[in-house]
């Protein structure tokens, strides 16, 4: 019922799609300088931000430096408290554990709180294979799922919808997936909200299994930790019998004490809120082991690693998994604002997907391939960024094992891969232009021949100088370079 | 006091005339120029592309011709911000591939006497009125490598304030990045595009006559956005208008 990802064409093609459509583009616009207004003010209220933002880099860097430790005492705590802990390498072991513990519950219905780790592996997808229908609650989640749709924002799934986009996905898919939308349904948001609430009321009250992922792990409780705004995870976390949690190992955090931090950054970073609307925390089945009929009888956790120890092997690359998936890089990255989510070919868009995606999946594909060069390397996301993940330098790191090749780590194992494909030619013309800039007399005889060329004054340049000269006239050439009016006025050999 | 500049590329092969501009500026300032012949690319190019090895030779270019001079003045953030932010690393990763220490004690050494123009002017000489003489309405972009990457703040607007005759119109949403991006430009083409497009119309709408920023790589972008559109808001480097004098206007 979802779309998928698969086979996405490169960053730059999907993005000319999205930078055309002035319906998207006049939607994005909107939605991303607003939060990222909201987002300046809500954070510049705290005065002890940059330590806030340097005491977040540190648990979490704690955290994934000694991953092995916290994930094993995580384990244990969560058994202890009743639950069960499974152990996913990647997303297919992870969607036939998943599968595997609802078709022995014997339901074939289950509520989805917002994941984005559910989304990263297909399991969706995967339920509807085995013949079970999942509902996403999340009303953004809603939105693209009845639509059949992709997400294209981390936080706010539907960005790229307006409100009649909205009505006219309600009114004519709601019918199909349980309670229609009321009859004239407008575009007023109070009864757009209104119309989700009691169609997904009936699911949440009908449901007897839940699946969520979850913000933070603490590893000294075993506590379970999820940030909403809406109040429809808290339902899929409290009312089934069975809650399924899928979580990257990278979510963990030492102890119960560190969630100070994230309670404060969070939030401002994402919704621009001084504190969420939910936060629900959970410790295996509770005191009394789910004896007491207050919510779930059964927990499942599914640590999935899917990518993540190999990415934590590499030495630059691994700050990215300090992400808390607040989207603040996105809210400010002009290029997400024209290329829209989509153009990312993952559930992961904008700066920190550029640097996740090809961390996570691989450089192999198109998409994948492309992504590090997604960015003009502007630092707007870095400087937001609640965990200081120096979004550019990934970037950087990730172009130069593109283009260049080089170690890796994959499946645990240390290897070398190839260049990407495409980037000969780039090679070489970036090695020319080296040799060139490396000896004075070669730049200074190439430097003569530009300026006997600026007669020429062509509007469009033949193969890949169209790439400029499509929207943009090239600059006017002077007569003389800088060094050689030093020579003649200084007298000095330049 | 004698300083050296580092004109950069783009700048001595596309835009001499704001390498022309700095010297005039300086030596009005009481500044001997020097222009060490041996200077070249700073690598940027290369190494934000992904070709790190193919900088670290122009690296010890521009580190050797810059040997020995206590101020080395660039008017390009972008280029400045390599310098600060991306030698030092390019020395660390070669000594760790086994490329010995040598690139990151040249990059050490380099990295304290590198200054931006603004830099130079605002810190090291103490001068916000350069007693420039401009009377056009200017607004200002300021590129992200200087506002970002080397934190220049207000240094650049309030050298213009300080200019005779010159009307200052902010810029709307003047921290948000023009486009251009390197290889970014031709790599993406039409998100670069849209990106600029959004600039100049930002700059079209304040009514300004000059839409002035502190690196040429940018404005290039912007002025061929803004030429292909038929606008008549033109494009100049800073130090062009700082160096404008009501005795020497520039024409």
């Amino acid at each position: 019922m979802s779309g998928t990802f698969m086979g996405m064409p490169a960053f730059p093609d999907a993005a000319r799609e999205a930078v055309r459509d002035p319906v998207l583009r006049a939607n994005l616009r909107h939605a991303t300088h607003t939060i990222r207004d909201k987002r300046a003010r809500a954070v510049a209220e705290l005065a002890d931000w940059e330590r806030l933002r340097a005491a977040g880099k540190a648990v979490k860097d704690h955290a994934l430096r000694h991953l092995d430790r916290h994930l094993v005492q995580l384990e244990e705590a969560v058994t202890a408290a009743g639950g069960t802990v499974h152990w996913a390498a990647d997303a297919d072991e992870a969607n036939r554990i998943v599968t595997g513990l609802v078709l022995a519950t014997g339901h074939r219905e289950v509520v989805k709180v917002k994941s984005m780790a559910t989304q990263e592996i297909g399991l969706n997808e995967a339920l509807e294979a085995a013949g079970i229908a999942a509902y996403e609650t999340d009303l953004a989640e809603l939105i693209v799922q009845l639509g059949h749709d992709r997400p294209s924002h981390i936080l706010v799934p539907a960005i790229h919808r307006n409100r009649a986009e909205i009505r006219d996905v309600f009114t004519a898919e709601m019918g199909r997936w349980g309670r229609p939308a009321p009859e004239g349904l407008g575009d007023d948001p109070r009864e757009l909200a209104e119309a989700a609430r009691l169609h997904l009321r009936e699911k949440f009250l009908r449901a007897k299994v839940g699946i969520s992922g979850a913000n933070f792990m603490v590893a000294e409780t075993g506590t379970m930790v999820v940030f909403e705004s809406e109040g429809n995870g808290r339902m899929c976390l409290t009312l089934p019998e069975t809650l399924i949690s899928v979580v990257g190992i990278e979510k963990v955090v030492p102890t119960f004490r560190d969630l100070e931090i994230f309670l404060q950054t969070l939030p401002r970073s994402s919704t621009a809120e001084r504190m969420n609307p939910y936060t629900t925390m959970w410790t295996g089945l509770g005191p009394s082991r789910g004896a007491d009929g207050d919510g779930p009888s059964a927990f499942h956790l599914v640590l999935l690693d899917n990518g993540r120890t190999d990415t934590l092997a590499d030495e630059v690359g691994r700050q990215a998994l300090r992400c808390i998936r607040c989207s603040a890089c996105l809210n400010v990255c002009p290029v997400y604002e024209r290329a829209g989510g989509h153009a990312y070919g993952s559930v992961y868009p904008g700066p920190i997907g550029a640097v996740l995606s090809p961390q996570l999946r691989g450089t192999g594909s198109a998409i994948d391939a492309s992504l590090p060069y997604a960015s003009t390397l502007c630092g707007a996301c870095y400087e937001v960024c609640p965990v200081a993940i120096d979004i550019p330098e990934i970037l950087v790191h990730l172009r130069e094992r593109v283009a260049q090749g080089g170690p890796v780590t994959l499946g645990g194992v240390r290897v070398r891969i190839r260049p990407a494909r495409g980037h000969t030619a780039e090679r070489a013309a970036m090695r020319a232009a080296r040799l060139l800039l490396d000896r004075p007399g070669a730049l200074r005889a190439g430097e003569r021949l530009l300026a006997r060329a600026r007669r020429l004054r062509p509007r469009r340049l033949p193969g890949p100088g169209r790439a400029w000269t499509d929207g943009r006239e090239l600059p006017q050439l002077p007569a003389e370079s800088f060094r050689t009016w030093w020579a003649r006025e200084r007298g000095e050999r330049a | 006091m004698r300083a050296a500049l580092f004109v950069t590329c783009v700048n001595d092969a596309l835009y001499p005339r704001t390498g022309i501009a700095v010297v005039r500026l300086l030596e009005r300032l009481g500044v001997g120029v020097d222009f060490p012949a041996a200077q070249s690319c700073c690598g940027q190019p290369q190494y934000n592309t992904g070709y790190r090895r193919e900088s670290e030779p122009l690296l010890r270019r521009t580190a050797e011709a810059f040997a020995g001079y206590p101020y080395v003045v660039t008017p390009s953030g972008s280029c400045a911000a390599m310098v600060r932010t991306h030698y030092p690393r390019i020395g660390r990763l070669a000594e760790r591939e086994g490329r010995g220490p040598g690139l990151a004690a040249l990059a050490e050494e380099l990295v304290p006497r590198v200054f931006e123009l603004t830099e130079f002017l605002v810190d090291v000489l103490g001068v916000t009125d350069v007693g420039a003489y401009f009377p056009h309405t200017v607004t200002y972009h300021p590129s992200c490598h200087g506002l970002r990457g080397l934190g220049l703040g207000e240094r650049p607007q309030r050298l213009l304030r300080a200019v005779k005759g010159l009307d200052l119109v902010e810029l709307p949403d003047a921290g948000e990045c023009c486009g251009f991006g390197g290889t970014f430009a031709v790599k993406n083409p039409d998100v670069s595009v849209a990106m600029g497009t959004d600039k100049t119309g930002n700059a079209v709408g304040t009514g300004a006559d000059v839409l002035c920023g502190a690196d040429n790589s940018c404005l290039a972008h912007l002025d061929g956005i803004l030429r292909r559109r038929g606008e008549a808001v033109r494009t100049l480097h800073l130090a062009e208008i700082l160096a404008s004098t009501e005795e020497e206007p520039l024409t």
